[in-house]
């Protein structure tokens, strides 16, 4: 069909990106992990597993990781039970509106993160819009402190950030329940209760795994949020990883780490598409 | 096989009223009584589903203009029509999908167009089957009876009784996407008898098949359909399919009925020009009625109509080489003009002296040539209403 010039000369470039901007450093980062920081603070290439060692053996690293995973989970549950409604809202009962509902959900992603952050800064904070309010009409005496540098904080803005990625998914995959089934559905006596539970979420389930993916592992690795509203108890594992590969000037363990989150990540997401096969019926 | 097993549990013990109809004129033209009491004895006694003056609007566009039209107890009516004719739509708002603009529907007598879809004993097999597609056979069979919380035992001795009547029992635990399109089709039709409903609708089901299966499934439905004694109200484009299934058609055109009538009536006695062209092939005669003739062109025929303009339906078929004596028939000599060729028939064009142009059909036989003398009964020439172009 085509010549071998031509096959070439499209395979090669996507290809050689791949290598240079993905594989290479990664496998540099697969060393390092591998390699260790002498006390004058020079990196020793002798191999050992001590980094991974440390991880364990420290336990602020895996405390951090699950309290990572404590807040992706939170982040991924609250996404999920804000973007299904709104999604099946909008597949099914929106009419006309659909088109602009689904715009209003997409603009925010091309605010910047940081705007958004700095957002609920802007809101959470002492002296911010909330805790003004709440004293304007007499609800609290004092500013609530837990509002800000808190998980919550971490959570709340996490939550309005992934929400349109874990809405996206869960809106196509309603977007393709044949609604000839849901009338069949009706057909043999089904309410719109019993339809939904029996066919509509069923059939959305693999738009849900996606969507619930995107948020998760995306919170996980989020380390904005927590730098700028999480304080020192809402840190979390990026941020570590981000503070051993700058100040604290330990390339090796902080390759160590990535690694750790890269398998945990690999793993979700090959568990997911699992059961997003699992679940998809066309 | 499961006969009668699965057939409605309530036929001809209807109620049967045909509440206020005391005004109403039935579609096959014939008048109804004027007294109820009279009415209720007779034609109701058998009437499931009545449908009366239904209309129905989406936007601006009428797509349905005062429809009314009865389906009776155990009937196969075939609701027949081109595409855009309103046919699936008056199907949809049958089976709730859709609301009607104005009009009622009842079935035994009572309302049915103010309930939900799933509070009618109503079940439709649809289009592309609409099979569940996360569910097995089995499972997308006992649906409806799952949904009516049937004990466990029942529910699988009726799933499984279905699936013989539609001999599926070996795909049992296939998923829709395993089995052929006419799998499907059987699985979509035990999925909608089983619930023994009062009224199945069909909505063109076999429009997927192709041309043999087609046939098969034909008969094979016409057969389901004696045996369970469920009325059929069966969707269609396809006007052979009509006549082969159906008890009656109801023939739709851009709305509204043009005509209701058992196949044979419909094909032989059509009541308009439209009906006469869209159920099978005939040639139309336009002409005048003076003094108890007929005549249209150089042709002529004793006719027992009024006066006036007449328009005259004759089938190819009832145009045939003269023979013998001239009796009561009306002969005239045509020059043929193109021979095809349909296997057991052949369909003729020939051209009469004055240019008046006619379709004969006749048994096969080569090449035909030249003129011929034909000869057709004025009793098949049926007068039928011209039907205005629409808009």
């Amino acid at each position: 069909m085509f010549s071998r010039a031509y096959r070439a000369a499209i395979t090669v470039p996507p290809l050689l990106w791949v290598a240079v901007f993905l594989l290479v450093p990664y496998a540099l980062l697969f060393c390092y992990s591998f390699w260790l920081v002498s006390p004058s603070q020079v990196i020793v290439h002798s191999w050992t597993l001590a980094n991974y060692r440390q991880l364990f053996d420290v336990k602020v690293y895996l405390q951090t990781l699950f309290r990572s995973m404590g807040i992706a989970a939170r982040v991924m549950t609250f996404s999920l039970l804000l973007a299904y409604p709104l999604a099946y809202y909008l597949s099914f009962y929106a009419g006309k509106r659909k088109e602009l509902l689904y715009q209003l959900v997409i603009i925010p992603l091309w605010v910047s993160y940081l705007v958004r952050a700095y957002a609920w800064k802007t809101i959470l904070g002492s002296d911010g819009v909330l805790n003004t309010l709440l004293e304007y009409v007499h609800l609290s005496r004092h500013p609530l402190e837990f509002l800000l540098y808190s998980p919550f904080a971490v959570v709340l803005t996490l939550t309005h950030i992934y929400t349109p990625f874990a809405f996206l998914p869960i809106y196509s995959s309603l977007e393709h329940v044949p609604r000839s089934l849901v009338e069949a559905s009706h057909d043999l006596g089904a309410s719109p209760f019993q339809t939904f539970w029996r066919v509509i979420f069923p059939l959305s389930v693999p738009g849900v795994v996606a969507g619930a993916t995107f948020a998760f592992v995306l919170s996980l690795g989020d380390f904005l949020a927590p730098l700028l509203l999480g304080g020192p108890s809402g840190i979390m594992i990026s941020n570590i990883v981000v503070s051993l590969f700058g100040a604290a000037y330990n390339w090796p363990l902080g390759a160590a780490i990535s690694f750790c989150m890269l398998a945990l990540v690999l793993a979700l997401l090959f568990l997911s598409e699992s059961l997003e096969k699992k679940w998809s019926f066309r | 096989m499961a006969t009668g097993q699965l057939a409605c549990d309530c036929p001809g013990k209807m109620p049967g009223r045909r509440p206020g109809g005391a005004d109403a004129t039935r579609d096959d033209g014939a008048t109804v009584s004027q007294t109820a009491t009279a009415d209720a004895t007779q034609a109701s006694a058998s009437a499931l589903l009545t449908i009366r003056n239904v209309a129905k609007s989406f936007g601006k566009i009428l797509v349905l203009r005062d429809i009314s039209l009865e389906v009776a107890e155990g009937e196969f009516l075939t609701i027949l029509g081109e595409s855009g004719s309103g046919k699936t739509t008056l199907l949809r708002i049958i089976a709730g999908f859709e609301s009607a603009s104005g009009g009622e529907i009842l079935m035994g007598g009572e309302r049915l167009d103010n309930l939900p879809p799933y509070r009618r004993r109503v079940n439709t097999v649809f289009q592309h089957y609409a099979l569940f597609p996360h569910l097995t056979v089995v499972e997308n069979v006992g649906y409806g009876l799952k949904i009516s919380k049937l004990p466990k035992a029942e529910l699988a001795t009726r799933v499984e009784q279905a699936l013989e009547m539609v001999k599926m029992t070996p795909y049992a635990g296939s998923k829709p996407s395993q089995i052929s399109g006419g799998q499907q089709q059987r699985i979509a039709l035990a999925r909608a008898l089983v619930n023994r409903p009062r009224l199945l609708l069909l909505d063109e089901p076999l429009s997927a098949l192709d041309a043999n299966l087609r046939r098969q499934m034909q008969g094979e439905l016409k057969a389901m359909q004696r045996e369970v004694g469920i009325s059929f109200v069966f969707v269609t484009h396809d006007q052979e399919e009509a006549m082969v299934m159906s008890d009656r058609i109801a023939l739709l055109r851009r709305g509204e009925l043009e005509q209701v009538a058992p196949p044979r009536e419909i094909y032989n006695r059509p009541a308009t020009a439209y009906t006469a062209q869209f159920i099978g092939h005939t040639n139309l005669l336009g002409g005048e009625v003076k003094d108890g003739v007929a005549r249209c062109q150089s042709l002529s025929w004793r006719t027992g109509l009024r006066d006036g303009p007449g328009l005259f339906s004759l089938r190819p078929e009832n145009i045939r080489p003269a023979e013998g004596a001239a009796g009561a028939t009306v002969r005239f000599r045509g020059k043929i003009l193109r021979q095809a060729f349909h296997g057991a028939t052949e369909l003729i064009q020939v051209e009469c002296a004055d240019g008046l142009r006619l379709s004969l059909r006749t048994a096969s036989r080569e090449n035909w040539n030249g003129e011929i003398e034909l000869e057709f009964s004025p009793a098949d020439a049926v007068p039928v209403r011209p039907s205005q172009e629409k808009t």
